[in-house]
């Protein structure tokens, strides 16, 4: 069956072991999961997390019954074609870099709309907040044209309802 | 303010509790004390917390009540984790009590001490520590309502000692809410609607009915549906029951060892109308081939049961008993004269029987308390005497079978028989097991002495842990890879001279039985059935172990070869 990108969004109690929980019965399960993002709500007795994974149709009915299953899971909205506003952060950092380099670096920063964060004689440090195709190609743009000297850390997607945009 | 200890006390007495099987140690010995010449609630110490647990499940699964289980930290607490995944496979009721470290020493590794709600959470439908003295009373009440409601489950509390001990509230909540848990409790209306009209226009509808309907207590629903509509009924093991099982259209138990009759309604079938199943492997056989012709109608309490396994055309969430109650309002009886002769017609034509084994048979064991005793409760263990025992039991409703059909834990036997004779002190209760389970659990002899218990245990003898000999005969080429009992380190390799050289069985289960100072009697003719039961019968104060020497290799037919589809079955193997 045809896999493809999925999104959910979870209320959860915000208690020690929910992560767990949920993590343990995804693997435990044999479901692969792509990222998971998880933070404290405007409710502090409520934590929200937004999971992204790769399977069919079948499947992911099921990770939704199963997430829905568990006690400490509150709510489960499936974002996957519904309008939302969805952004991953992204640090990479660039190492050994000539003049010729960091200059690259800032042209690209402009082009992509990336912001330099931090710097020194020879390293750079670059801060991205796209989605998370928009963090991949960044990525793979960097890997490219720096070789072997990038330090990548990357946040996991998070996402919440649109307003008034239909634009995914 | 009273102790956390005296509040669980308290709550224990609010939800009906009047038994409880416990096992006592350092992070358990507070609550041990406040339950100390407590009246309402008798204490059961078995003998080992596995046996606990299993006792616990045998107790909540002939009862329908909550079975509740207080172990202390670490061991006790391990202990318990294979009747926790046990009991959630096959949907029982249980709340379970850890002791647990003070919480300030949670995390350093202390003595005793394990993360048991981390070890048990993929395995319950719900764990939750303790952390607040004022959260006590909350989480027990929420314990007990998830435990009961829904599809029904384990729970475990883990209980730091300091909490324990902390004085606080003696207030036990009445209400319960949580907001991430929800049961159904309704039936959508259109949904069973249009299973109505797919059963009016069935040629060929079939029943197949899980341990759901069992649970629900949906039996007496359930036996005028059938009635009304004439429609056949199978069931999965765990069903079994669901109607009595001498009931004309009953034609079976479905699945790897099921009824020729079973297993070909299934495959012919244009309308399933299943409920309270999971689709288990062990039912399906080859999942492609499986009801290929019909229409699959689903009722099940669990959304994440439906659609798991077999793809559904009309699912319905919902209680069995409340849905079958609904359908039994909508139904018309669809027209299907020559779909019951036909399958009454295998029916009479491929009985399960081991009549090719001469002398003493587990059939004949079964088929002697099928005509002596009224609705008795059997506990079976897990293998062929499980097998056996769910071909050949007949069943008059539910509650009456006690199996581990999900996680087929072997020691359970035993211990659940314990338990259902605690919770039913009037009833006749047999536990039927193995050579091989029977060790598993053997310690709950001593239990069963001390609770001055009437149990009657039966022992299929054949000297191998069959179920998989029987794989390794017919799959394996004869290679008895680790399943002979009676080995001994100077047999000679690869031996398959079964009768001529073979030492003594060990332990001799006679005397076992009575250095526990039980009773116990070896068995083996066919004429020596009627004795033997008459025997268990005299002791009234005492369980008493009725050994049956059975034939090394007698096999439990048919059977459904692994990856094949459920009419491809071996009738004779």
């Amino acid at each position: 069956m045809e896999t493809k990108k999925r999104w959910i969004s979870m209320y959860v109690e915000n208690q020690i072991g929910v992560l767990a929980k949920v993590s343990g019965l995804l693997s435990g399960k044999n479901y692969n999961l792509d990222t998971l993002t998880v933070g404290e709500t405007e409710d502090s007795t409520v934590s929200r997390m937004t999971i992204g994974l790769t399977m069919d149709d079948v499947t992911f009915e099921q990770v939704i019954k199963q997430l829905n299953r568990c006690v400490e899971v509150i709510k489960v909205v499936d974002f996957t074609d519904v309008p939302i506003h969805k952004r991953e952060l992204l640090f990479i950092k660039v190492s050994s870099c000539h003049e010729k380099d960091k200059e690259e670096i800032f042209r690209i920063a402009q082009t992509f709309d990336l912001k330099i964060i931090d710097y020194d004689k020879n390293t750079v440090l670059i801060q991205c907040i796209k989605t998370e195709q928009g963090v991949n190609e960044m990525i793979a743009l960097f890997r490219r044209s720096f070789v072997n000297r990038i330090e990548v850390v990357r946040g996991g997607s998070v996402a919440i309802e649109a307003i008034s945009v239909s634009e995914r | 303010m009273i102790k956390g200890t005296e509040l669980l006390v308290k709550a224990l007495k609010e939800e009906g509790v009047d038994i409880l099987f416990g096992y006592p140690g350092g992070q358990a010995i507070d609550i041990f004390d406040a339950l100390y010449g407590e009246k309402e609630i008798e204490v059961i110490l078995p003998r080992h917390e596995q046996a606990l647990i299993h006792a616990a499940d045998g107790y909540a699964r002939s009862t329908g009540k909550v079975g509740v289980c207080l172990v202390t930290s670490g061991p006790g607490a391990t202990n318990l984790v294979t009747g926790i995944a046990t009991a959630n496979y096959d949907s029982v009721p249980l709340v379970c009590i850890t002791g647990q470290v003070p919480l300030g020493l949670m995390g350093n590794d202390a003595f005793q001490e394990v993360d048991i709600v981390g070890i048990v959470r993929n395995i319950c439908k719900y764990a939750v520590t303790v952390r607040k003295r004022e959260d006590l009373g909350r989480i027990i009440r929420e314990a007990f309502y998830i435990a009961r409601t829904g599809r029904p489950g384990p729970v475990l509390i883990d209980l730091p000692k300091d909490i324990q001990q902390e004085l606080g509230s003696e207030e036990y909540p009445k209400e319960v809410s949580i907001r991430g848990y929800k049961p159904n409790e309704g039936v959508h209306v259109g949904q069973i609607k249009k299973a109505v009209n797919t059963l009016k226009k069935a040629k060929k509808p079939l029943f197949l009915l899980g341990g759901g309907v069992n649970i629900s207590g949906a039996n007496e629903k359930m036996l005028q549906l059938a009635e009304k509509t004439g429609i056949p009924v199978i069931t999965t093991i765990m069903g079994k029951g669901a109607i009595p099982s001498r009931h004309p259209l009953y034609l079976g138990n479905i699945g790897i060892h099921g009824s020729y009759a079973a297993n070909h309604a299934v495959s012919e079938c244009d309308v399933l109308f299943s409920i309270g199943t999971r689709f288990n492997d062990r039912i399906t056989g080859k999942i492609s081939e499986f009801a290929s012709k019909a229409r699959i109608i689903h009722i099940d309490v669990d959304s994440a049961s439906i659609s798991k396994n077999i793809v559904v055309d009309i699912p319905i969430v919902a209680d069995a008993k409340l849905a079958i109650e609904k359908v039994l309002e909508y139904v018309i009886p669809p027209k299907i004269a020559p779909w019951v002769e036909q399958v009454q017609a295998w029916k009479e034509q491929y009985p399960i029987t081991m009549d090719r084994y001469p002398g003493l048979t587990p059939e004949k064991v079964i088929r002697y308390i099928n005509e002596h005793y009224d609705s008795p409760i059997v506990a079976t263990d897990v293998g062929q005497n499980q097998l056996w025992t769910t071909q050949y039991l007949e069943l008059e409703s539910n509650r009456q079978l006690l199996t581990s059909g999900g996680l087929g834990t072997m020691g359970y036997g035993l211990p659940a028989a314990l338990g259902a004779q605690l919770g039913n002190p009037h009833r006749q209760v047999f536990a039927v097991s193995g050579d091989g389970g029977m060790q598993m659990n053997i310690q709950e002899l001593a239990t069963a002495v001390a609770l001055e218990l009437p149990l009657t245990l039966i022992v299929f003898n054949n000297g191998y842990l069959g179920n998989v000999r029987q794989w390794q005969q017919l799959f394996f080429d004869r290679r008895y890879s680790s399943t002979c009992l009676t080995y001994r380190r100077s047999c000679q390799r690869n031996c398959l001279d079964k009768d001529k050289c073979c030492p003594p069985y060990t332990p001799d289960f006679v005397k076992l039985a009575e250095s526990y100072d039980a009773y116990g009697m070896r068995v083996t003719q066919e004429e020596d059935i009627p004795r033997a039961f008459a025997y268990a019968g005299e002791h009234r104060k005492a369980p008493t172990l009725l050994e049956f020497i059975i034939d090394r290799e007698a096999n439990v037919s048919p059977m459904v070869p692994g990856g094949k589809a459920l009419d491809q079955m071996i009738l004779d193997c």
